[in-house]
């Protein structure tokens, strides 16, 4: 099981600003290791951020973002103590959701 | 001369292959789009997404620095305010697949993203918003990479 994401969701007016720190490896399939072989690519595909239960984006990820990723995206119409959740998913089918409340 | 059918077409069976044999379970999901972020070129990004041609626009903005000094952490923002914005696509030209990154965009969420990526080396990098219109514009900037961030 994967540690937990960092989630801050901030309200400002009608809106939210979240941003997600996760933590992954995201191997970029392109490094070699110390035997000269390719380590293979392991990198978050899928991120969906729901919003009460509602899906409001959906990313697909190449292998190129950035080890522990980070994303930052505003959600419309969201007020303190909305759920915030956020799932993603790696090339290897391992799975993790973290929620937050917005504030 | 390898032509782009042919890749195609051996890709298809290695990836036939792999299935058979059971190592392939990474791609078992129907709606990651996997030829897309094996693409090279800008044009080949957008070919594999279904997009047309792409028309560069002040209404599309990307953001980064202009100088990164380590190529594994490059923040990067892409957005736009134009209404109708399906998906928004971050790419870098010179990395060994272009396609970053992908936002399917929903009323709910404001056309704009950052997030970091990974960069072998100075290149351009493109922010393209994809219009429910099927319009496709696109920004692009100049990024200096002082280490590279891909190889190793």
């Amino acid at each position: 099981m994967a540690d937990p994401m960092r989630i801050r969701a901030q309200v400002a007016g009608d809106k939210a600003t979240v941003r997600v720190l996760m933590a992954h490896e995201m191997e970029s399939g392109q490094r070699k290791d110390a035997a000269g072989k390719l380590v293979p690519a392991w990198h978050i595909a899928e991120v969906t951020a729901t919003h009460n239960g509602k899906t409001v984006l959906t990313a697909e990820w190449g292998p190129a973002v950035s080890k522990n990723p980070f994303l930052q995206f505003v959600v419309k119409g969201a007020k303190a103590g909305d759920k915030i959740a956020v799932t993603w998913k790696d090339n290897k089918g391992d799975t993790r959701t973290d929620e937050a409340t917005a504030s | 001369m390898q032509t782009r059918r042919k890749t195609l077409k051996q890709s298809a069976v290695v990836a036939g292959l792999l299935a058979a044999s059971g190592m392939f379970p990474q791609y078992a999901f129907a709606a990651y789009n996997k030829t897309a972020f094996e693409a090279k070129s800008l044009a080949d990004v957008l070919k594999a997404m279904g997009a047309g041609a792409p028309v560069e626009s002040k209404d599309v903005t990307i953001g980064g620095p202009d100088i990164a000094e380590n190529g594994a952490v490059v923040p990067l923002t892409a957005g736009t305010a134009l209404p109708g914005v399906k998906q928004i696509l971050i790419l870098v030209e010179k990395n060994p697949s272009a396609l970053i990154a992908v936002f399917n965009v929903t009323d709910s969420v404001e056309a704009n993203f950052a997030t970091r990526a990974k960069m072998g080396q100075s290149s351009d990098v493109y922010a393209v918003a994809i219009m429910a219109d099927g319009k496709v514009l696109f920004a692009k900037k100049e990024v200096k990479v002082t280490l590279g961030g891909c190889g190793g």
